[in-house]
């Protein structure tokens, strides 16, 4: 069986990926998706820590399934955001969208 | 009801009628005008109630209609006020209710009530009156308007009545005093009734101001009696014990004793308000008012107030030999001085006013040669006569209005004397009246009150020895008749002498009823005062009024033994002043042809200039130049100016040191100071959220480094 270090490594790489695209990306869409990715690599820890700890208790994937749909409104929620930006001024740059800005 | 407490009351209906008018029914001419009359009458059906039963107490002068009741605490006692009618209080109040009445009466007619409204009518100003179409033939025509305020002028008298009323029923010096102020007051808003006329506002002021200058002196009489004797009350200053004090009591006033001094500073206010020689300068200028009825308060009654005072104060005043000699004179002096000013006056109500001023000036001298009865009799027969022509007067005046209303031509004068002419037949009445009123004036033997009246002055004055007074009121008696007969000559008889005296009019009953009632008691009064040893006619009718006034006083005076010489004296300077002047003035067709127009009399004696010269315009003087451009614009506001230079200086000096460096400094380095930290600090909010993240990713990273070190390698 692959050992639980593995998957942690696998979720910390994953959550760096999702963490340098919210950080540097520019365009909206991107960053969303490294929202995204950083959920999922989330994600991983959870089912691995209930894999390897306490299989016979549901909480982790309960907590698994609970982040999905979080992030399934979020995601639906950011996009029709972006959308409706890219109407509106037809950017989708994060700078570029600064009407709240004094 | 006991007849102290009607006199308690006789004073308050028209004091009510006042406050109702001026509160409530002031837009209502007819309500006003009825409480107005109805006040009056009351007035006068309790002064009649209370004469009748003066007339039927036994021994009335010993124990008079008196009550009083505490007022004032003064100390441990008590200021008392309360109502005294005794045998003098009881002829007074008699004249006053019947003229009061009367005037009330006669002012509805004068205000054209029931006439309309005047085209340019304006409050403040004589009614111009209104044009009327004849319903038939649409033809227009000019008639009298009523007076814009009506009511207010019924008001104004409601008060008047009040302060007479007042005073005549007062049983002591300050009530009375306060009654006499009322009457100056009203006196004041009456002379300027029309006071959109600057004549009327400066004789209003002219009036005030004089009375004013006799008030003063009369209040500083009443203080030293009161500080001298403990009370005002008559009854308890008029006995022998205080009266002894008084005049045995010197004071440091030209030698005078108390009783002299106090007495002359009361007959100075008795000089202001009844006007006499100096200060008689107000009342013709009072004739500004509406014509008959404030000229009949100014001549008929309130005047008769001051005249009234000293007969009242005469226990006191005969105290001083001193004082009584200057009374004489004034009076002496007075009455001569005006009745020579009277020939010259063209203007009908003037030759009243001055005529008015002589005949008190008659009333003092009497009482200055001690004839204390024969004061009050002429007092009370002069306020009937004297205010019978002044209403007549008004009667005439109206009449001629409707002429000038007729003609249309305004700049006639319907007061002047030589625009009449020939009125008798047009106002029969008027006439009628006038001419008993004129002949009483005069002294016309045997029917007028005045001929008794006066005939009884010259008598006491010849009996008592005072030839100089009985020479010099023998010629102003026959100026008087000389100047009256030349006033009913030229308003009356002969040929109207312009167009308007041509269509003047008899005037409603409203006026001619008062008239021919004064006119009853100008005539008849004389005859209650008969002296008992006149040849013929003396003893047929006892001679009441001596006996019932006189006994007002402690000693009854003794009448003066019968002589022809006054008696002779007094027929003939009576029936020659009317003769000549008749004859004289028959011929008289206008004011040029007049020998009597001498710039003298015309001008009184200059008096008026004379004042202007020697106080108004020093007045105006020391007001305008030494207060005004000196003491206020020099003195105070230089000192004024001074305070507020150095506080200007001073203010600035703050500022500069310690304002603007100090406070100002440290406010504005807090708040600079201030911005300038959020400019510093400004760059790192950029607004980008990137970056706050990425901030706060190091941050976290630095914080659980430092925690992991320190709570786990450690």
């Amino acid at each position: 069986m692959i050992p639980l270090s593995w998957y942690l490594v696998l979720s910390a790489a994953l959550f760096s990926v999702g963490l340098f695209g919210v950080l540097a990306r520019r365009n909206a869409v991107a960053i969303l998706l490294g929202i995204e990715l950083m959920l999922n690599s989330v994600n991983i820890n959870l089912v691995a820590f209930w894999r390897y700890l306490d299989p016979t208790r549901i909480d982790g994937q309960v907590f698994a399934i609970i982040v999905f749909a979080v992030a399934a409104a979020e995601v639906a929620v950011g996009l029709a955001l972006v959308i409706s930006v890219y109407r509106r001024r037809n950017t989708v740059v994060a700078e570029e969208i600064d009407m709240l800005k004094w | 009801m006991t007849t102290e407490l009607l006199i308690w009351l006789i004073p308050l209906p028209p004091v009510l009628a006042f406050f109702l008018i001026v509160l409530f029914t002031n837009r209502n001419k007819a309500l006003s005008h009825t409480i107005g009359v109805g006040a009056a009458g009351l007035s006068w059906l309790g002064s009649m109630v209370v004469f009748a039963r003066a007339l039927g107490a036994e021994r009335l002068a010993e124990h008079p209609f008196h009550s009083a009741i505490p007022w004032l605490p003064t100390g441990d006692t008590w200021f008392n006020i309360g109502v005294l009618i005794d045998p003098f209080g009881a002829a007074v109040l008699f004249f006053v209710a019947w003229t009061i009445f009367m005037i009330f009466l006669y002012s509805v007619g004068y205000h054209n009530f029931g006439q309309p409204k005047g085209d340019h009518d304006r409050a403040g100003l004589p009614p111009h009156g209104a044009t009327v179409a004849d319903e038939k033939t649409g033809h227009k025509h000019m008639v009298p308007s009523v007076e814009p305020m009506y009511s207010r002028f019924f008001a104004f008298l409601g008060l008047f009545a009040f302060g007479m009323y007042v005073l005549v029923v007062s049983d002591n010096l300050l009530t009375m005093f306060v009654g006499w102020e009322i009457m100056g007051l009203c006196s004041y808003l009456l002379i300027g009734f029309w006071y959109g006329k600057e004549s009327a506002r400066n004789a209003a002021v002219k009036a005030f101001m004089t009375t004013r200058v006799g008030d003063v002196f009369m209040l500083l009489g009443i203080a030293f009696l009161y500080s001298a004797t403990g009370t005002l009350s008559f009854r308890e200053i008029f006995t022998e014990e205080v009266l002894h004090v008084l005049a045995t009591t010197a004071t440091p006033v030209l030698g005078l004793s108390a009783a002299g001094l106090i007495g002359l500073l009361l007959f100075i206010g008795t000089v202001g308000k009844s006007a006499q020689w100096p200060l008689h300068v107000w009342l013709p200028d009072a004739m500004e008012g509406p014509t008959p009825v404030s000229a009949m308060i100014h001549a008929a009654t309130m005047v008769s107030a001051g005249v009234y005072a000293v007969i009242r104060m005469f226990p006191l005043l005969s105290l001083d030999a001193s004082t009584m000699t200057v009374v004489a004179f004034i009076g002496t002096f007075t009455a001569i001085f005006a009745a020579s000013i009277a020939v010259a006056q063209n203007d009908i109500k003037r030759v009243l006013a001055y005529s008015t001023i002589s005949q008190l000036g008659f009333m003092i001298a009497a009482l200055g040669i001690g004839a204390y009865v024969a004061a009050a009799f002429h007092l009370i027969t002069h306020a009937f006569f004297k205010a019978l022509l002044f209403l007549g007067s008004g009667s005439v005046i109206h009449g001629m209005e409707h002429g000038v209303l007729h003609t249309g031509d305004h700049h006639v004068d319907p007061q002047d004397m030589f625009n009449m002419g020939g009125l008798r037949k047009k106002m029969p009445i008027t006439f009628w009246t006038f001419l008993i009123g004129g002949f009483a004036l005069s002294g016309f033997p045997l029917v007028t009150a005045g001929f008794w009246s006066k005939d009884e002055i010259l008598a006491d004055a010849f009996g008592h020895g005072h030839m100089a007074v009985f020479i010099t009121l023998a010629i102003a008696a026959f100026m008087t008749a000389f100047y009256t007969m030349r006033q009913i000559t030229l308003t009356f008889l002969g040929e109207p002498r312009t167009k308007e005296a041509e269509h003047a009019q008899e005037t409603p009953w409203t006026m001619t009823v008062p008239l021919m009632v004064l006119a009853f008691f100008a005539v008849t009064y004389g005859w209650v005062g008969i002296p008992e040893h006149f040849p013929g006619l003396g003893g047929l009718v006892p001679n009441w009024f001596h006996d019932f006034v006189g006994h007002t006083l402690e000693h009854v005076p003794e009448a003066p033994e019968f002589s022809w010489v006054p008696l002779l004296t007094s027929l003939g300077v009576a029936l020659g002043g009317l003769f000549f002047g008749w004859l004289y003035y028959r011929n008289v067709k206008s004011a040029k042809e007049d020998v009597f127009q001498i710039g003298v009399l015309k001008n009184k004696w200059y008096f008026d200039e004379a004042y202007n010269f020697l106080f108004i315009k020093p007045v105006y003087w020391i007001s305008e130049t030494l207060v005004y451009k000196w003491m206020d614009q020099t003195v105070i506001d230089g000192i004024l100016h001074t305070f507020g230079k150095v506080t200007d200086w001073l203010g600035n000096k703050i500022r500069n040191w310690i304002d603007l460096p100090v406070i100002n400094g440290f406010g504005d380095f807090v708040g600079f100071r201030t911005a300038d930290l959020g400019g510093a600090m400004r760059p790192i909010q950029t607004g980008r959220v990137q970056q706050y993240m990425l901030l706060a990713m190091f941050l976290l990273l630095i914080v659980g480094g430092l925690l992991f070190y320190f709570l786990v390698m450690a």
